[in-house]
């Protein structure tokens, strides 16, 4: 798949797909949740610089996954949105759940 | 003759399997079509959004594991589109209660629970008819802003 993974000193960046939709949400959760489990995540970082497109699935799968780090006391940033992906984070309050940092460029 | 009542319109439909990866199908099919109406990307980004959700609930809660077909129909009108999107799966028992945000029968799968209100968000109004064990009928309407209404 089009993900990757970045591990350094307990922060987990991931990667997300070009398209987070239904049909890819059940992998990228399977594979967040091993590697949240695997090491010793403390803060958990969605990269979504190669991010066009996310509907309601990729709510889903971003609050599930926030969930997840907070049981275990972590952090969970978002970064890299586009105007779109922004948007789509304001209509669903997700912005109230994760800090986004935007790097300019 | 009747030229100056005259509106443009242009209709397609299309029918797909249930199947998790038509709904990039179907949203991307959606937007080629509106294209011709020169919208803008913020309206062809809310009409592929909108598109994803009702594709998306006909595929997980119309069908669940089974098979089936999913149709979209969508027609332009002057500055109007109107999509429908159709299956013939188990229908929704209590429509209201589904359109609630929040709301979702299927939380193990982790739904957000705001299909419909997304597709409310993106389009300017949004109908739901279900019937149980017939299936379910969205419409869709929204209209592009910086198109001629052709007259």
């Amino acid at each position: 798949m089009e993900y990757n993974y970045k591990l350094e000193n307990g922060c987990l960046t991931i990667g997300m797909p070009r398209e987070l939709d239904h049909h890819c949400a059940s992998q990228l959760r399977a594979e967040a949740d091993l590697l949240i489990s695997s090491y010793a995540v403390n803060k958990l970082i969605f990269d979504f610089s190669g991010t066009e497109f996310m509907d309601s699935s990729g709510i889903g799968v971003l609050i599930g996954r926030c969930k997840n780090m907070n049981y275990a006391g972590g952090r969970v940033e978002a970064k890299n949105l586009n105007e779109r992906i922004q948007k789509i984070f304001v209509v669903s309050g997700l912005h109230k759940l994760i800090e986004i940092h935007n790097e300019e460029a | 003759m009747e030229r100056e009542n005259m509106i443009q319109r242009n209709e397609m439909q299309v029918e797909f399997d249930a199947n998790s990866v038509n709904e990039r199908f179907a949203r991307v099919t959606a937007a080629a079509f509106v294209a011709q109406l020169n919208p803008t990307m913020d309206e062809v980004e809310d009409i592929k959004t909108a598109v994803s959700e009702a594709v998306t609930n006909a595929i997980i809660h119309g069908y669940d594991q089974s098979t089936g077909k999913v149709r979209m129909s969508c027609r332009l009108e002057g500055s109007q589109i109107h999509i429908i999107v159709e299956d013939w799966g188990k229908g929704i028992e209590d429509v209201a209660l589904a359109k609630q945000p929040f709301y979702t029968t299927r939380p193990e799968l982790e739904r957000s629970g705001m299909g419909f209100a997304f597709m409310e968000a993106f389009m300017d109004d949004v109908q739901v008819e279900s019937e149980v064990g017939k299936g379910t009928r969205i419409t869709m309407n929204k209209r592009l802003g910086n198109v001629w209404e052709q007259v």
